[in-house]
């Protein structure tokens, strides 16, 4: 465990400070911020599915009261505005890439899906703007619209660059090795699994506010993003062709992202090109039915797996056939989510001499499918855990036993899976009995009994996860199709009086940043943490970055900052040298004071950098003024945390309504920066993944509309659905970076569902049940029930 | 919304003259299923006559009945030491509805007025032999719910009172809509002297109902056994992406067991 080494410092459970603003109302959002002379874009959306557009007539919206504007896809052609990029391709198995159509930020002829946006309206107000667009006729000609993925090579063509709708057939793996393991198995455990399609709900719904000055011939853009920068870049390189240096872009507070928000919509491209086009500010923002219909949603996988044993119970080859769901357009990182965030993760925590995975990715009518937290792990693991927990019934014995004598044993870190990942380290063992401890594993038969006397079904259920984090190092990543870099920046600025300025390429949006990485940073100095400030999430403040997703903002980002404070203590070591009289070496550092060692000649870290920027006695023909330093840190790997969570759950038979009433979490984060920060990202991650398992489900009709639009029918978790976690901790800290940190932010979405499929599985068991989907819905369980009794019966 | 005109009279009568003076005018109540009809312009009224003002919040007793006001807030019903003395069943379903936001600002009035499917305010009407006042008539309960977001009331009719009669006993239970936690089921049982009245409400096609086999097995034994036997259809049952027919049916016989267990 951490040792607190200061009352703010590493390890320390401070509270937030950045609650105190958002817990008053005093947060400030995007749609908070408004310009003078602004107007508002609402958009007029395709309510059909797939269908060429015959004609639009804007001619009644263009003279509507408050308009100043009416926009479509023409517009934006004449100007050569390009569209949305895809971030990251991979190669198909018969040699070709990835189909990559184009994306137009208003249609171009057709739509495809309900929701692609089809006009712009800009007037006055919000209200104007929308009753102008009910005066927009458009007129389409429907074609058969493509929902299910999974035949969706068989539908209508939805692009011309995308043959059978399939945007890419990918393998990783040795294919006649596994097949081979398969074929000459003493078992094979089939499982056939679906990854429910899950709408992200960030808190705040998406909005931009474009801002263009005539004067210098720049843009500001406001905007809900995760990754300011990249978004820069998408615009200013990819969709505008003008300089970066014209356009900054502005992610203030952010409520919320889980993947949604990382990407450049075409909303925020329009309202850009839009603040020129009129020379006037324009905002729009989405309303919840527009984050339903529009934001990226995540998952929506169906997985074939083949798990082959040999006489031991000991695995010898796993093959993962995956068809997934893509939506209508290739979002930027939706090729690498169900790829090589996926394939990559089908070791487990486990040693699997071969394996081989297929993953073929579909274009449909419905919206785009892209990162959600997690992005593609939470997949990995629910068909891997699930298929653990069907194998060890299968085969007779506890799962826990089964998964422990499959387990990467500890002495063989470095463990080179054979699907591509190298975990520098981790050992399963300890977090897998912890847990089991935490939850009393043990007496878990008495608690069943128990509740059956009260006509109650219990089940317990466990998963073993690995999680990848922290995206590295960008040679890897370039290879294997990424389009950008992997690292991370941070630039640590020391003010005359001793303050600290960060700043950091990471965002956040609900992590508290502000409060872990300037507890780094006071650590490493021996200051005290209100004299750091965190600032991010403005490209004309911070140095270029990368964001945060993938749970990556500790592991790159604050090694960026810890690289960063590593150089200004250098380069006061120099300066305290200078005054002291000293030579460099004999200094030493230690609670924020330079000490010369031996003696009790010392200067503290304010001193020092007074003297930097007052240097009126300084080694000026040696060394700069000033107290300022940059790190860009690419890290030599993935970093892997792992852990096991037990779920416990009771079902009543008369109404299928599953309970949770117990979860032990005992995860392998490395050190823990700040711990109480941590478990609120455990607690957050398992509420979304019992939100998966037990509530949550988009679904579309045939005719590819979406039938839970709204909170009335998409069931999110609320906190009288959740028990009170027990949460834990073991740690092998990372090989690979300063602080020994991994990634916590997406452990508790990915490790949850298939624990508490297992635990209804479990409980279902006596009665026969031996596969269950997600959503476990109250009716979805009643009829397993029903259906399991009337097969007792006959 | 479109934008519309707003009038908030002091009284009834100045209610329905205001209401005439408008094309195509609406009631407004708590707001709680008219409001957001408004905001998503799936409705454009030529006026809203908000009636919050004409003084129709009271509880009364009346000897054999508890007489609401149709404006009475559902906290204020769930709150009521009058309503928790003499139907406490009555209190736990109000207290039940919504959030502690609706709860402070939907009203008894404007839930059955409305008569959503899904409203658990309307099985109580139902099973407690209530009478509806307006400002013309009095309307029994079993002559006012008339289908699915239909009722009795005619064109410029304000609901300006309910009265609930007092059972010997009652209770309503609820299986909620796990999305909208709206009723997916709710059953409100209550028993009379001369026999037990159960309304279901979230389930039916029609909207509201009462179950005559479950009356009649329950008027000789008001006890969860007396229901075992009986086959609930699940004929006339909505059929969403939460619960079919034969779910529904299987909840409404579960409800009404919890109701009188």
């Amino acid at each position: 465990m951490n040792e607190v080494t200061k009352i703010d410092g590493i390890g320390s459970s401070v509270r937030r400070t950045e609650d105190k603003k958002f817990l008053t109302g005093k947060g400030r959002y995007t749609d908070d911020i408004n310009r003078p002379g602004q107007v508002q874009a609402y958009f007029l959306r395709s309510d059909v599915a797939h269908a060429e557009i015959k004609s639009i007539d804007t001619k009644a919206a263009q003279s509507a009261p408050g308009v100043v504007g009416v926009f479509t896809g023409s517009d934006i052609a004449a100007d050569k505005v390009g569209g949305p990029i895809c971030g990251w391709v991979v190669p198909c198995r018969d040699g070709s890439s990835t189909k990559e159509p184009p994306h137009p930020l208003l249609a171009q002829g057709k739509v495809r899906f309900v929701g692609d946006a089809v006009a712009v309206v800009v007037a006055e107000t919000m209200e104007q703007a929308k009753s102008a667009a009910e005066l927009i006729d458009v007129d389409y000609n429907e074609l058969t619209p493509v929902v299910d993925f999974v035949s969706a090579d068989k539908g209508a063509q939805i692009h011309e660059e995308v043959p059978n709708n399939c945007y890419f057939d990918w393998e990783l793996g040795d294919e006649s090795a596994t097949n081979k393991a398969i074929e000459s198995a003493a078992k094979v455990v089939k499982l056939s699994v679906r990854n429910n399609r899950l709408v992200p709900n960030a808190m705040e719904p998406r909005s931009a506010l474009a801002e263009y000055d005539s004067l210098d011939e720049s843009y500001t853009l406001h905007t809900t993003s995760q990754n300011p920068h990249l978004t820069r870049l998408v615009l200013a390189a990819f969709m505008f062709a003008i300089p970066e240096s014209k356009l900054r872009v502005i992610a203030p507070d952010v409520g919320g992202g889980f993947g949604s928000k990382i990407y450049v919509y075409i909303e925020e491209a329009v309202c850009v090109w839009a603040s020129k086009k009129i020379g006037r500010p324009v905002k729009w923002t989405a309303d919840r039915t527009q984050a339903f219909l529009t934001d990226c949603h995540g998952r929506d996988h169906v997985n074939d797996v083949q798990l082959a044993l040999d006489e031991n119970n000991k695995i010898i080859g796993l093959r993962v056939d995956t068809v997934c769901n893509l939506g209508a357009y290739l979002s930027a990182f939706s090729v690498v989510v169900p790829t090589i965030l996926h394939g990559t993760l089908l070791s487990g925590q486990y040693d699997i001499p071969t394996i081989y995975t297929n993953v073929k990715g579909m274009a449909t009518n419905t919206v785009n499918v892209d990162a959600y937290r997690g992005a593609g792990r939470p997949e990995a693991t629910y068909l891997l855990e699930r298929t653990m927990e069907t194998a060890a019934k299968e085969v007779g014995m506890d799962p826990a036993e089964f998964r422990r004598i499959n387990f990467i044993p500890k002495d063989a870190f470095p463990y080179q899976t054979q699907v591509a990942l190298q975990y520098d380290i981790g050992d399963y063992e300890p977090h897998l009995d912890k847990a089991m401890e935490m939850i009393d594993y043990s007496n878990f038969e008495k608690r069943r009994a128990e509740a059956a006397k009260r006509g109650m079904y219990r089940g317990i259920g466990m998963s073993s996860y690995i999680e990848a984090c922290g995206l590295a190092p960008s040679a890897v990543v370039g290879a294997l199709g990424g389009r950008v870099g992997q690292w991370e920046s941070a630039s640590v600025r020391v003010n005359p009086t001793g303050t600290i300025s960060v700043f950091t390429g990471s965002h956040s949006h609900g992590q508290g940043h502000a409060t872990t990485f300037a507890q780094i940073v006071a650590d490493k100095l021996g200051i005290p943490m209100e004299n750091v400030e965190v600032i991010h999430g403005d490209t004309d403040k911070t140095p270029f970055g990368m964001g945060s997703y993938g749970s990556r903002s500790l592991a790159s980002g604050g090694s960026a900052i810890s690289k960063a404070v590593d150089k200004i203590i250098n380069k006061s070591k120099k300066i305290a040298a200078h005054l002291l009289e000293a030579s460099e070496d004999d200094i030493d550092f230690k609670d924020g004071k330079f000490v010369v060692g031996g003696t009790d000649k010392e200067k503290a870290f304010g001193e020092i950098a007074l003297a930097a920027y007052v240097p009126h006695n300084y080694p000026l023909e040696t060394l700069e003024p000033g107290l300022e330093e940059n790190a860009f840190y690419d890290p030599t790997n993935f970093v892997f945390p792992s852990g096991t969570h037990i779920a416990e759950v009771e079902i009543d038979p008369a109404t299928g309504v599953v309970e949770v009433v117990d979860w032990a979490a005992c995860d392998d984060f490395g050190n823990l920066v700040n711990p109480m920060i941590v478990e609120g990202q455990v607690h957050g991650g398992i509420a979304q993944g019992i939100g998966q398992a037990l509530l949550e489900d988009a679904h579309y009709d045939e005719n590819g509309q979406l039938l839970t639009a709204s909170y009335m029918d998409y069931c999110m978790p609320r906190a009288d659905d959740l028990p009170s976690f027990k949460v834990g901790y073991t740690n092998t800290p990372c090989t690979h970076n300063d602080l020994g940190v991994k990634g916590c932010g997406e452990a508790g979405a990915i490790a949850s569902p298939p624990a508490l499929i297992n635990a209804v599985i479990d409980a279902l068991s006596p009665l026969g049940v031996t596969d269950m989907s997600m959503p476990a819905t109250p009716q979805k369980v009643w009829k397993a029930i029903q259906e399991s009794q009337s097969v007792a019966a006959e | 919304m479109y934008s519309t005109k707003y009038i908030k009279p002091n009284s009834t009568s100045e209610a329905l003259e205001a209401i005439k003076s408008m094309g195509e005018g609406k009631f407004l109540a708590g707001g709680m299923t008219l409001i957001p009809t408004l905001k998503q312009r799936l409705a454009s009224p030529d006026g809203l006559v908000d009636i919050s003002g004409c003084d129709l919040d009271s509880i009364s007793d009346e000897g054999d009945a508890i007489k609401i006001g149709a404006m009475t807030k559902h906290a204020s019903v769930a709150e009521s030491g009058l309503v928790n003395k003499a139907i406490p069943a009555l209190a736990k379903l109000a207290d039940g509805i919504g959030d502690r936001q609706v709860r402070n600002r939907g009203t008894l009035g404007g839930s059955v007025a409305n008569n959503d499917p899904s409203a658990c305010y309307p099985s109580a009407v139902l099973a407690l032999k209530a009478i509806v006042h307006t400002n013309t008539r009095s309307i029994e309960a079993d002559e006012f719910f008339t289908g699915m977001f239909e009722t009795a009331l005619e064109e410029n009719e304000i609901i300006e009172a309910i009265s609930f009669s007092k059972p010997t006993r009652a209770n309503y239970v609820k299986f909620p809509n796990p999305a909208s936690r709206y009723a997916m089921v709710g059953v409100f049982v209550a028993q009379f002297n001369d026999g037990v009245r159960v309304a279901v409400t979230g389930a039916g096609e029609g909207g509201v109902f009462r179950h005559a086999e479950m009356e009649a097995a329950l008027s000789s034994n008001y006890n969860a056994d007396a229901l075992s036997a009986l086959e609930i259809s699940s004929e006339g049952l909505i059929s969403d992406l939460h619960a079919s027919p034969e779910y529904r049916a299987n909840l409404i016989k579960e409800m009404t067991k919890r109701a009188v267990a």
